[in-house]
C-alpha cells in the first residue's frame, strides 16, 4: 500500500471564522472614556460647627432659579457674560490675602490684574464662589454655570503660569502629568494653584 | 510575429495567506479594547451636558457609577427625569450609602480615599435630585465626584 501524504489543513475559512469575532468585537467595543466636571465635596460638619463670617464682599453669589435664569451678584445676566463676571471679581485684589499658615500676615494680591475695588474681593485666596440653586433648576444650566466658573478659574491660571513660566497653565499640568517625579514642575503647578485656588461652594437648593 | 503574441494566462491569484493574520491582529486588538457594559440601563441613555473644562476619569475600577434620568419603563416606574439607578435597579436617594459601602468593600482600603463616584444625568433632570444624592455621599464620606459630561464648546 502507498503511504499517503498527511493531508493539509484547509485554513481558508480560517479568515472566515477571525473575521466573524472581528466584527463582533468591532460592534461590542465601546472606547469611550469617561470624563467629566470634577469636584470635591466639602466634608460633613460636625454638629456645632460655626461657620466663619466672610465679608460680603468677597463672596460671589449666583442665584440659578427654577427657569435657569441667573441672578449674579443681584443683576440679571446670561450664562455667556458669566465668565467674565467671574474673572472680574476674582481677579479684583482690593485688599489683603489670608494670613499665611506660619502667622505671617497676608499679603496684597501682587499679580492679579483687576480693578482693586473696594467693594469686590480682597485677594483671590479670599474670593468665594457661591452657586445657589433651586430643586427645580435643570441639571443642563447648574453643569453650564459650574463650567463658565471653571473657565474663569482656568483663564486666570493660564494667565498667571504663562507670566510667571512662559507656558499656559494646561500645557504645564500636561508636563507633570507625564513626568510626575519632577519636583520642579510639581512646585510650578502648586505655586499657580495657590495663587488661584478654586473655590466654589455649593449652597443647599432652595425649594 | 508569434514572439508577441500574448500568452493565454488567467489573472494572477491574489495571495491571501496573510490575510489572516491581519485580520487576527485587528480581532486581538478589538478584544483587548473592549469592555462590556456591566449593568444594564433601567433609564434611557442619559443626555449627558457638555462642558469645555473636563477632566478624564482615571482608574476605572475606583469609579462608581449613579445613573440619573427618565426610566425606561414608566408604567413600572414613573415618569420624570429623576429616577436614580444604582447598580440595575431603580433606586431612591436613601440607598445611595448602602451602594457606595458595597463599592468599598471590592476595593483594598488603601484605596478606598481615591474612589470616585460619577454622576451621569440627563440634561433634564433637576438639581433638588443631584443635591439628594450629593448630600448622601457627605454622610458617607464619598467625597470625590465627577459630574459626567461631553466634551464640547460648553454652551
Amino acid at each position: 500500500m502507498a503511504r499517503r501524504e498527511n493531508p493539509e489543513i484547509n485554513a481558508g475559512s480560517m479568515a472566515d471564522i477571525a473575521f466573524l469575532l472581528l466584527i463582533f468585537f468591532l460592534v461590542t467595543t465601546t472606547m469611550n472614556v469617561d470624563s467629566g466636571v470634577s469636584k470635591k465635596l466639602s466634608e460633613k460638619p460636625p454638629a456645632d460647627y460655626v461657620p466663619p463670617i466672610i465679608k460680603e464682599k468677597n463672596i460671589f453669589v449666583v442665584l440659578i432659579n427654577r427657569n435657569n435664569e441667573l441672578l449674579v451678584e443681584d443683576l440679571r445676566m446670561d450664562v455667556k457674560d458669566l465668565k467674565d463676571a467671574a474673572i472680574a471679581f476674582i481677579d479684583n485684589g482690593g485688599g489683603v490675602g489670608t494670613a499665611g499658615e506660619d502667622g505671617s500676615p497676608g499679603k496684597s494680591c501682587d499679580y492679579c490684574e483687576g480693578e482693586r475695588s473696594e467693594s469686590s474681593s480682597d485677594h483671590p485666596n479670599k474670593a468665594i464662589i457661591s452657586v445657589q440653586s433651586d430643586r427645580g433648576t435643570e441639571y443642563g444650566t447648574y453643569i453650564q454655570v459650574q463650567n463658565e466658573l471653571l473657565r474663569a478659574y482656568t483663564d486666570l491660571r493660564n494667565r498667571l503660569s504663562k507670566k510667571r513660566y512662559g507656558m499656559s497653565f494646561d500645557a504645564l499640568e500636561e508636563a507633570y502629568d507625564a513626568d510626575k517625579t519632577n519636583e520642579a514642575l510639581k512646585k510650578k503647578v502648586e505655586d499657580i494653584k495657590t495663587c488661584y485656588p478654586q473655590i466654589i461652594s455649593d449652597a443647599e437648593p432652595t425649594s | 510575429m508569434s514572439k508577441f503574441r500574448k500568452k493565454k494566462k488567467g489573472m494572477p491569484a491574489v495571495n491571501t495567506a496573510a490575510l489572516p493574520d491581519i485580520v487576527f491582529m485587528l480581532l486581538f486588538f478589538f478584544m483587548v479594547t473592549t469592555t462590556m457594559r456591566e449593568t444594564d440601563l433601567r433609564i434611557e441613555n442619559p443626555r449627558l451636558p457638555s462642558a469645555s473644562e473636563v477632566k478624564k476619569l482615571e482608574h476605572k475600577s475606583l469609579v462608581c457609577t449613579i445613573y440619573v434620568g427618565k426610566s425606561k419603563d414608566p408604567n413600572r416606574d414613573g415618569v420624570g427625569f429623576n429616577k436614580i439607578q444604582l447598580n440595575d435597579k431603580i433606586a431612591s436617594a436613601d440607598q445611595v450609602p448602602a451602594f457606595i459601602i458595597n463599592a468599598r468593600t471590592k476595593v483594598s482600603e488603601a484605596e478606598v480615599p481615591f474612589m470616585t463616584t460619577s454622576i451621569k444625568a440627563d440634561k433634564e433632570s433637576n438639581v433638588g435630585t443631584i443635591t439628594d444624592i450629593r448630600l448622601k455621599l457627605r454622610d458617607v464620606n464619598a467625597l470625590k465626584i465627577s459630574y459626567s459630561a461631553s466634551k464640547g464648546s460648553g454652551n
